[in-house]
């Protein structure tokens, strides 16, 4: 079948790619581009591995087919650091060991991006809740509470 | 995933020409069409996006506060809508229990009542809205009640070529209420899905609707648990009542989730308990 050229603007960097319609935009980032930081679990929506942001928004990327991205602003675990300083999410998943395997942690890292960004004044609960979408088989989940709640402080406290 | 042929087109016209060929499906937001393509329950030869079809998204609300909802708008926006929540408080809950927000950044709401399942969590809210259903094709316009929507699990009465544009809410209600009954907190489908409406007049219910989702092979409205509400006094023996009719309206199936009797039980209690916290946010 032929292929679509796509234009994808993924961490501030233009990609102009010439894609199969069903590619998912996972498996772009991952095979086409080789950026190989967003992990696929389970690829049909259910663990939150594949979360990325696109235009903003949180989304699973295993269900994103390519072709309807052109255009769109990705952003995905590579580009959160700059100059070489790390997001102050990532740096809380390190203080506070909210991975141990660290196949989640892209994806638990990106989901809960968005969510400060949106509103980090959420309680616990509802950090909670907005997280449902991401399994982790490994930390039982405090840790990673505690980092996503430090990071929002220190987000609110910079802000 | 099997190969297909692309399309995006930027008319209503268009989409629903390339819609009417064989083989071919709608992608809105992906999230029920992807995961089945991948599963190969869906093996399109043509797949046309709706994404790059201006004005198909967005909830307007007018002077007499009835609501308009784009078919392409996303459930998250249903969910987080202030319009949504004080008219439509049990819409808004269902769009709220859909996924993880990942999925409902995603999903829309023309797709989740589109593809047509028992359990979808936007329709009992959308049933007690008594919305209707603007469908566009080559052929024109028609509107269609959403309880006449569904024809079986799976199944509407929509034609080849047929696209839902948008749900028109014309009857907000001064409390409604959903509760979705399931195991987990989030990440898990409806055993059953209740929601109630209610107006109220000088102390008396003036109408109430009642919307019952994955307890037949459609979902449907309790007319009769309805009809006994309206002109009365609520008390907890007219609840009660109600919810003994809106059980006898339904026939649930027994499948791995969850047994038959049991959904009918359910049915009756959450109807009750709807329609009270209906009544409680009057
Ligand atoms: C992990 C996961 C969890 C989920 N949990 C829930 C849940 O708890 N509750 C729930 O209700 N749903 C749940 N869903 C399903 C829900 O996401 C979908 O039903 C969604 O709302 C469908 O919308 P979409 O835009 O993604 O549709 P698509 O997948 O893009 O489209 C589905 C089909 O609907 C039809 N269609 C779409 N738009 C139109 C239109 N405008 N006119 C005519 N036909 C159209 C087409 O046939 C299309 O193929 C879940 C899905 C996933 C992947
Ligand atoms: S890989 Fe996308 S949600 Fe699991
Ligand atoms: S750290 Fe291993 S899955 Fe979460």
């Amino acid at each position: 079948m032929a292929k679509h050229p796509v234009s994808l603007k993924v961490n501030g960097d233009e990609h102009d790619l010439l894609i199969e319609p069903r590619k998912t935009l996972l498996a772009v980032l991952r095979d086409t581009i080789g950026l190989t930081g967003t992990k696929e679990g389970c690829s049909t929506g259910d663990c939150g591995a594949c979360t990325v942001i696109v235009d903003g928004k949180a989304v699973t990327s295993c269900m994103v087919l390519g072709v309807t991205a052109s255009g769109k602003e990705i952003t995905t675990i590579e580009g959160l650091a700059s100059d070489g300083e790390l997001h102050p999410i990532q740096q809380a998943f390190i203080d506070t060991g909210g991975y141990q395997c660290g196949f989640c942690t892209p994806g638990f890292i990106m989901a809960s991006k968005a969510l400060v960004d949106e509103n980090p004044d959420r309680t616990e609960e509802e950090f909670r809740f907005a997280l449902g979408g991401n399994i982790c088989r490994c930390t039982g989940y405090t840790k990673i509470l505690e980092a996503v709640l430090q990071a929002a402080e220190e987000i609110r406290t910079n802000s | 995933m099997k190969s297909f042929e692309f399309f995006e087109p930027t008319t209503l016209a268009e989409a629903s020409s390339l819609f009417a060929q064989k083989h071919a499906q709608l992608l809105a937001g992906g999230t029920d069409l992807v995961i089945g393509m991948k599963a190969y329950t869906e093996t399109p030869e043509t797949v046309i996006s709706l994404q790059k079809i201006p004005g198909l998204d967005g909830i307007t609300t007018d002077n007499d506060k009835s609501i308009s909802i784009g078919a392409m708008t996303k459930v998250r926006q249903v969910e987080l809508s202030e319009d949504i929540q004080q008219y439509h408080t049990a819409l808004a809950e269902g769009a709220s229990e859909i996924g993880s927000i990942q999925i409902r950044n995603l999903a829309t709401i023309g797709g989740n009542i589109a593809h047509a399942s028992p359990a979808a969590d936007t329709v009992a809210g959308l049933l007690v809205a008594d919305a209707q259903v603007d469908i566009a094709s080559a052929d024109g316009e028609r509107s269609v009640p959403i309880n006449e929507l569904f024809t079986g699990p799976g199944q509407t009465v929509l034609k080849p070529g047929e696209i839902i544009t948008q749900f028109r809410l014309l009857h907000p209600a001064s409390g409604s209420h959903y509760i979705k009954h399931k195991i987990r907190e989030v990440m898990d489908l409806a055993f059953i899905g209740v929601a109630s409406a209610v107006n109220m007049q000088n102390g008396v219910i003036k109408e109430a609707r009642i919307g019952l989702a994955a307890v037949a092979p459609t979902p449907i409205r309790a007319t009769e648990a309805e009809n006994l509400l309206s002109g009365k006094t609520p008390t907890p023996e007219l609840l009660a009542q109600a919810g003994e009719a809106a059980a006898a309206a339904t026939s649930p199936i027994s499948d791995l989730r969850c047994s038959a009797e049991h959904r009918k039980e359910m049915v009756d209690v959450l109807t009750r308990r709807t329609l009270q916290n209906a009544l409680d946010r009057v």
